[in-house]
This record gives C-alpha cells, sequence and structure tokens, in this order.
C-alpha cells in the first residue's frame, strides 16, 4: 500500500535523490570492473570459428548498448501504457525521461558497431540486419521526443507520445523482423549467429558486468532527468515552491 | 439529469475552477457566464467528454460519461465556436451527414423543412461558402429542428446571427426547455423563457 | 453501420472531387519523383530494372505522406472533427472510413499509373503484374498506418515533417516486402506468393488495429 505513495511526484522526487548516488557509483565500479575484465582478463581473440582479433572486445560495449536501447524502449513503452491505463502523471514523466538515455544506447550501439564493421567487414556500415534494426529504433526514439516537444499542452504531449511509443512497441518486432528476413523464401544475416552459450564465460561474464553497470548508470540517468521534469512540470505546486523558497 | 461532482479543470499550468457541483434537471436552462479566460468553454468541453477533468466527475442519469461513451453523445447535441460545417458542401449536403451522424434516418422532406425553418430558403442547395457568416450558422443550427437529444450544449450561439436569427433560437431554445429538455450555454444575452427554470452559474472572480 | 460509413465515405470523396487539385497533386509528385531518379543514377537499363521496384515504393510511401497531413486537417479546422467526435457513431468506424477515401483517392492512382512506371523502368510483364498487385495490396496498408500519425500530428506546427519521421519507420516492412515481391517475380512468380501472405496478413492487422489506434489519438489531439 505504501508503495504506491510514491506515485505522486512530490514523493518520488525526494527518494530519487536519495537513491541516485547510489546508482551512479555501483554504475561507474561496474563499468571500469567490466572493461578491465574484458580488456585484460580476456583471450586475445574471439576463439572458435571466429578469427576476429583484440578488436573484438569493443563487443564489450557495444552489445551492452544495444541490449540497453531495446531494453530501455520496452520500459519506455511500458510507462507509457501505465500512464495511459492509470492517468498518472509520474507514468508519463518516467517515460519521457527514459527516451534520451535509450537514444544515446542506439547511438552508441550504432557508432561501436560501424568501429568494429571497419576491421572486421571492412566497412563502416554494411547495412547488417541487426545494426539497421537498431538505426530504425533509434528513429522511433528520435520520432518519440520530437513529438513529444512539438506539442506545447503537457498533457497532451505526454498522452500523444505514450499512443506513439505504444504502437511503435507493437511495430518494432514486424520493422525488424522484416530487416532480418527480406526474403521470406529464406532467411540469412549477415551478424555472426553468436550463441551466448557457447561463448568463453570471461568475455560472457565481462559482458554481463558490463551490461548490469550500464542498468545502473540508466537508473541514475533517468532519475536524474525525472526529477528536472518533475521540478520543471509541477513548478506551480505548493510543493516546488517551498523547495525554492528554502534555497534562496 | 445531468450532474456534475467536485469538477476540477486546469488548461495548461492554470487551474480554471476546482470543486464545481451542480445539476442540471428536465425543463431547465443552465447559462454559464463569466468573463473571458474564467473557464466557461473548457467547462462545456468537459461537459461534452471532449476534455478530461483533473479530478470530478461528471454523471448523466447516474452513469459516468467516460463510461457511458456513444451512449450519452446519442443524447446530447454540442455546438463549439466553430460551425462544423463543410464549406464545399451545400445546406442540404451538410445536414443531411450531420443528421446521419446524429443516428438518424432523416427523409429528404424534413432535411429541406428544417433549413427553410431557418430562414434559408433558396439558400438550401448553394455550397456554404457563398453564404454569409450568419447563414453559415443558421444551417448549423438546423440540426437542432432534426435532433432528438435531450440534452443541448451550445457555446456562445447567438454569435454571428441577426436579430430575426437570435430571436429564432431564442424560441427553439425555450421550446426545447418546454418540452422537458435541457439546455446548457454560455452567452452574453439573456435568454427568455416560456415554462422552465433559469439557472446561473458563475465561473471566475 | 454501414450506411454511416458510406455517408462519410461518400462525403469525403464529394469534397475532393469539388477540390480536384488536391488529388492530382499527389500523382504527379508520385510521377515526378519517379521520374527524378533515373536523371539522377543513370538511364542504363540494368540499372534501372534493379532499382525500379524500390524507387516505385519509396516514391509511393513519400506520395501516401504527402496527403496523409490533409487527412484531418481539414475537418479539424472547420469543426466538423470535433463534432464526429461527439456523434453517437463508433469513432474507428468514421476514421475507416476516411481512410479509404482517402486511399481511393491517393493510393488508387498510384497502382492505376504503376504500369507506367514500369515501362520507364523497363520491367517485364510480370514485375509488372506484380507491382501493381503489390501496390494494390500494400497502398491501403499506407494510409492506414498513416492515419495515427496524422491523428497524432493534428494542428502541429511542422506537421508534415514531423509526420513522416514518425510514419516512415513504421512503413518499412511494406517497403520491404512490397518492393521484395516484385524483385523475386522476376525469378519465378509463384516465389511471390509468401510476400503477398504476408503483406495480406498486415492489411488485415491494419484494418483492424488501425482506425482503433487512430480514434484513440484523434481523441488525444483533441482534448
Amino acid at each position: 500500500m505504501s508503495i504506491f505513495r510514491y506515485a505522486a511526484p512530490s514523493a518520488f522526487y525526494p527518494l530519487a535523490g536519495r537513491m541516485i548516488p547510489w546508482f551512479a557509483a555501483i554504475a561507474a565500479a561496474s563499468i571500469l570492473i567490466g572493461l578491465y575484465w574484458g580488456f585484460f582478463q580476456t583471450p586475445a581473440q574471439l576463439g572458435g570459428t571466429n578469427p576476429q582479433k583484440e578488436y573484438y572486445r569493443i563487443i564489450f560495449v557495444h552489445v551492452p548498448a544495444a541490449w540497453m536501447s531495446m531494453w530501455l524502449y520496452l520500459v519506455l513503452a511500458v510507462w507509457s501504457a501505465v500512464g495511459l491505463v492509470f492517468n498518472t502523471r509520474l507514468s508519463f514523466m518516467m517515460a519521457r525521461a527514459a527516451a534520451p538515455t535509450g537514444a544515446i544506447f542506439t547511438f552508441l550501439a550504432l557508432w561501436t558497431g560501424a568501429f568494429w564493421g571497419r576491421p572486421s567487414w571492412g566497412t563502416y556500415w554494411d547495412w547488417d540486419p541487426r545494426l539497421t534494426s537498431e538505426l530504425i529504433l533509434f528513429f522511433l526514439y528520435i520520432g518519440y521526443i520530437a513529438l513529444h516537444s512539438a506539442i506545447d499542452d503537457a498533457r497532451r504531449a505526454d498522452r500523444a507520445s505514450a499512443l506513439l511509443a505504444i504502437v511503435g512497441l507493437v511495430m518494432l518486432p514486424v520493422i525488424f523482423w522484416s530487416i532480418n528476413c527480406p526474403d521470406p523464401n529464406q532467411c540469412a544475416a549477415l551478424h555472426q549467429r553468436s550463441d551466448l552459450s557457447q561463448m568463453e564465460p570471461n568475455i560472457f561474464w565481462a559482458m554481463m558486468i558490463m551490461t548490469f553497470g550500464f542498468w545502473m548508470y540508466s537508473f541514475a540517468a533517468v532519475f536524474l532527468r525525472v526529477r528536472g521534469i518533475i521540478l520543471s512540470r509541477e513548478a506551480d505546486s505548493a510543493w516546488v515552491r517551498g523547495l525554492v523558497e528554502g534555497k534562496a | 439529469m445531468l450532474e456534475v461532482a467536485d469538477l476540477e479543470c486546469r488548461r495548461g499550468d492554470r487551474t480554471l475552477f476546482s470543486g464545481l457541483s451542480f445539476a442540471v434537471e428536465a425543463g431547465t436552462l443552465l447559462h454559464v457566464r463569466g468573463r473571458n479566460g474564467s473557464g466557461k468553454t473548457t467547462l462545456l468541453r468537459a461537459l461534452c467528454g471532449l476534455l478530461t477533468p483533473e479530478t470530478g466527475a461528471v454523471t448523466w442519469n447516474g452513469e459516468d460519461i467516460r463510461r457511458l461513451a456513444d451512449d450519452y453523445h446519442r443524447d446530447m447535441l454540442y455546438f463549439g465556436h466553430l460551425n462544423g460545417i463543410k464549406h464545399d458542401l451545400s445546406g442540404i449536403e451538410n445536414l443531411r451527414v450531420a443528421a446521419t451522424l446524429d443516428g438518424d434516418r432523416p427523409d429528404e422532406k424534413d432535411l429541406w423543412t428544417a433549413l427553410e425553418q431557418m430562414g434559408l430558403e433558396g439558400f438550401e442547395d448553394l455550397p456554404t461558402k457563398v453564404l454569409s457568416q450568419g447563414q453559415k450558422k443558421r444551417v448549423a443550427l438546423a440540426r437542432l429542428l432534426l435532433s432528438r437529444a435531450p440534452l443541448w450544449i451550445l457555446d456562445e450561439p447567438f454569435t454571428a446571427l441577426d436579430a430575426d436569427a437570435v430571436d429564432l433560437l431564442q424560441m427553439l431554445i425555450a421550446r426545447h426547455v418546454a418540452e422537458d429538455g435541457m439546455v446548457i450555454l454560455t452567452t452574453h444575452q439573456e435568454v427568455p423563457l416560456t415554462s422552465g427554470q433559469i439557472r446561473r452559474l458563475h465561473l471566475g472572480p | 453501420m454501414w450506411r454511416v460509413f458510406l455517408c462519410i465515405l461518400g462525403r469525403d470523396i464529394t469534397l475532393a472531387m469539388r477540390r480536384r487539385t488536391d488529388v492530382l497533386t499527389t500523382l504527379f509528385f508520385f510521377v515526378i519523383v519517379v521520374s527524378l531518379f533515373p536523371l539522377g543514377v543513370g538511364t542504363e537499363k540494368q540499372i534501372l530494372r534493379i532499382l525500379g521496384p524500390g524507387v516505385v515504393w519509396v516514391a509511393a510511401l513519400l506520395a501516401s505522406m504527402l496527403a496523409l497531413e490533409r487527412l484531418f486537417a481539414a475537418d479539424y479546422e472547420d469543426g466538423t472533427l470535433e463534432q464526429m467526435l461527439m456523434t453517437p457513431q463508433p469513432l474507428a468506424l468514421l476514421v475507416l472510413a476516411k481512410v479509404t477515401a482517402h486511399w481511393l483517392l491517393t493510393g488508387l492512382p498510384l497502382v492505376a499509373i504503376a504500369p507506367l512506371v514500369g515501362m520507364q523502368y523497363h520491367l517485364d510483364d510480370t514485375a509488372v503484374v506484380t507491382m501493381v498487385l503489390a501496390l494494390l495490396v500494400g497502398t491501403p496498408i499506407l494510409s492506414l498506418l498513416g492515419a495515427i500519425g496524422a491523428a497524432l500530428t493534428l494542428g502541429l506546427r511542422g506537421g508534415g515533417i514531423l509526420l513522416s519521421l514518425l510514419i516512415l519507420p513504421l512503413y518499412i516492412p511494406v517497403l520491404v516486402y512490397g518492393a521484395g515481391a516484385v524483385t523475386v517475380s522476376a525469378i519465378d512468380f509463384a516465389d511471390t506468393q509468401p510476400y503477398f501472405s504476408l503483406m495480406g496478413a498486415f492489411l488485415l492487422l491494419a484494418l483492424i488495429f488501425s482506425p482503433l489506434a487512430a480514434a484513440a489519438a484523434l481523441r488525444i489531439s483533441m482534448e
């Protein structure tokens, strides 16, 4: 019963504020450990049938970033759905706060993918299905943010972009599938079908730690952003004015 | 009967009104008054279901209008600031579409009669873009003659009407109230009634 | 219900017929875009044959989007859209009627003019037939999906560009399979069957869900 009291922006604001330093610290630690593990504790090449050399280590940023980009879109869509169903302002604010972080991870995945592509495929961009899907995901994030910014009325902005996010979520599998499998007669992918269970344990764990670190970063970044959104949206309310006066 | 309980509406960051409660029974005219910007149009739109209020509920015959949705719309007619007619269509074509959307199967004769009663004889089959503002409004208001909805919500219905049309509309409203209908309107004019009661609601300071 | 559907369908077509320029603009835009590509890419037969399906589809996407802006805009401006929200008719039905009218006026002409484009790009007869069929199934999907975007961006500044940004990613499956069908038809017409099955399935799903989503978007935009 008491957890629902945090659905009010005024209660969530201080809670988020207290949690941010913890998330940030754990994020920094995890990412450092993950990078160290990835760069120093793993073999010099990917192993098995894969001939890739040292540069494969970019996988420790590329893959977790790609995962995060997809997870955060799901988070965005879920918060949007919650907001539409329960009509809670904070849900919409959380969705709006998650979008830029998701977009950043998508961008990161695209860049690291390009830099990985150069040595291994010989080109920065090869219209590889997975990377192309990431590009489309990037457009979906930008579309969400653009729609929200284009609407002046906060309520309409929230609800319109929420609907867009949900439509995007529904279409996402279709879009991904059509890019991955453009010929329904036979499906092929350029991306090596890397099976997680066949991966060398050190590599696997390094990726997991990086993913965890990125999750912690996401919490910190999103909470920080949502606090800013709460303050600007609730600027007229008594508690915000109290905060401002307290500081002034 | 329309009931409003504890209604609060915001527009952007401003709270226009809060804690608003009232009821409108059959045979009543509710005249909503207030200065410009006091929230009259917002209130009417909230009563239509076009706008979701911050808090509070609007109920029609005991049920929340959000739940009733289409059933509520069947019982009400709304006129906003815009005429709601297509300028490329003629008066009769506009009325035909409006009547069909209202759920009726209008007799062609009834459509022509309605326009005639609104003083548009001879203008019925001209595209409405060649009509004057007042005439366009008359085309829009012709729906009132065909509608069987008990609740009318009219936002500034008298604007652009000449003296004859004002009298005509006042007569229509009075007749509707006398027949146990309900009318909620905003206007700067006084609306005399022959029977039924007039209630006034003042918004803002 | 059918009566209401036909009423709105007839209304929209009548309105478009009285302002015929709007309808023709979309068609001419399509023709111009399709004609521009060879000028930029080179007129070599082989290249055009390969590019043809993709170019036609991209041009169809763009033309469809141009016309989408006006799907709800006129009704929004004169208050008829507001009235549609206030009627006892299901809004999704009214949306479906408007989208059908939109497709008849902007999508169907593209299908009709496709053979001419096929000739410009030196496509063989099987390819042209496939293209016409693919456009016939695909352009309604474009109108249906686009209606959601048009409803969301109703009345916004920069509406057209924003609409493109929102809708184009959603158009990708139609583009991939529509163009793919034409490309594959060169090998064997029977190979196009799974493409059409997929597009048919999309069309069915879009027919059911898009009007509902667009109606919800309209209510959000009209508050």
